[in-house]
């Protein structure tokens, strides 16, 4: 008997801090609700009050207390409601695109700006070739020089 | 007109193709009557199936959708539950819940002991796309063509206001000779 209790006793002293952190929550409400949509209001969870959105906090707190982290609850309410259901579109399969197309996007934008800045400095005259356009043509020199010769100057 | 011009030129056109394109599709918001109503292969409740409203071509059909969160669906189902026992033989009544958590899906199902069938649309992919439902609930009839005949916006007051909107069912099961022959 007195080593049945003994037994208990040390069950008890390990298993219960163990439990205590199976449970422990791995997530928060406000951080999760900040990541995902209400699927009937069309806006971030945090900003909504509708009765599908208060139905959705008390799914997340369950899976809260349950010590799932905030990837398993996101994937668990994509389960329940498709991928419409993130705020931010995953990173694999089509989605890659809504971070794709920024990046491509913000790369041809700079590309497209460094070719205008060079095709615009190409375009402007160095400082020799300003000077050669704007001088006396080589008639006009001729002309200088016999109009500098009858005035004997 | 040189190349720049023509690039211009095509992204302007473009960009006033989307918006005009944009306004074309918020105009286009309801189903309309005597068109054919979408299909799309839904998974059942309680789960563990799949299918779809064509399943049910050839009869009439009641499709209500509806949510466990909201309160005039809770409002309404008792009145539908009656409506159903009392003419499923003219008419199939079938549910689809919408943008909800399938366990308070199927509490709801128990709670009001509805036994008709049901679909669960998890996304609202098929009830806001296909349907362009502007809530729930929301109630369309369908003929055995699958074509929509009535579309019904919000919550049934009473059994009496569900015999009225399925009235061309009824009617047609009274006397389906004159029905077949004046549509």
């Amino acid at each position: 008997m007195k080593r049945l209790a003994i037994l208990i006793t040390l069950l008890l002293a390990f298993a219960g801090p163990t439990m205590a952190i199976a449970a422990e929550p791995q997530a928060s409400l406000p951080e999760i609700e900040d990541e995902v949509m209400c699927p009937v209001c069309g806006t971030l969870l945090g900003l909504s009050h509708s009765p599908a959105a208060e139905r959705q906090r008390v799914f997340i707190r369950k899976l809260i207390d349950q010590g799932k982290d905030k990837e398993e609850i996101k994937d668990a309410l994509v389960a329940e409601y498709g991928g419409q259901v993130l705020a931010m579109p995953e990173n694999r399969g089509i989605d890659v695109w809504a971070y794709a197309v920024p990046v491509i996007g913000f790369g041809l934008a700079a590309i497209g700006v460094i070719w205008a800045i060079v095709a615009w400095r190409r375009r402007r005259p160095g400082p020799d070739e300003e000077q050669t356009e704007s001088g006396p043509s080589r008639e006009e020199d001729e002309r200088l020089d016999q109009d500098m010769a009858r005035f004997d100057l | 007109m040189n190349w720049r011009t023509g690039i211009v030129v095509l992204c302007i056109a473009a960009l006033l193709g989307f918006l005009v394109w944009g306004l074309v599709k918020k105009g286009d918001s309801s189903l309309a009557i005597g068109e054919p109503v979408p299909v799309a292969t839904l998974p059942t409740l309680p789960e563990g199936g799949e299918g779809s409203i064509e399943d049910f071509r050839g009869q009439w059909v009641l499709l209500n959708v509806w949510a466990s969160w909201c309160g005039p669906c809770k409002e309404e189902s008792p009145a539908l539950d009656r409506f159903e026992e009392a003419n499923r033989d003219q008419i199939a009544v079938v549910g689809i819940d919408t943008k909800d958590l399938n366990g308070d899906a199927l509490a709801f199902l128990r709670e009001f002991n509805i036994e008709y069938p049901q679909f669960r649309d998890a996304s609202g992919d098929y009830t806001d796309g296909e349907l362009k439902t502007t809530g729930v609930p929301e109630s369309f009839l369908i003929d055995p063509e699958g074509n929509l005949v009535a579309h019904y916006p919000g919550p049934f007051k009473d059994e009496a206001a569900i015999e009225a909107f399925a009235s061309p069912a009824l009617d047609d099961a009274a006397s389906p000779g004159e029905t077949e022959g004046s549509s």
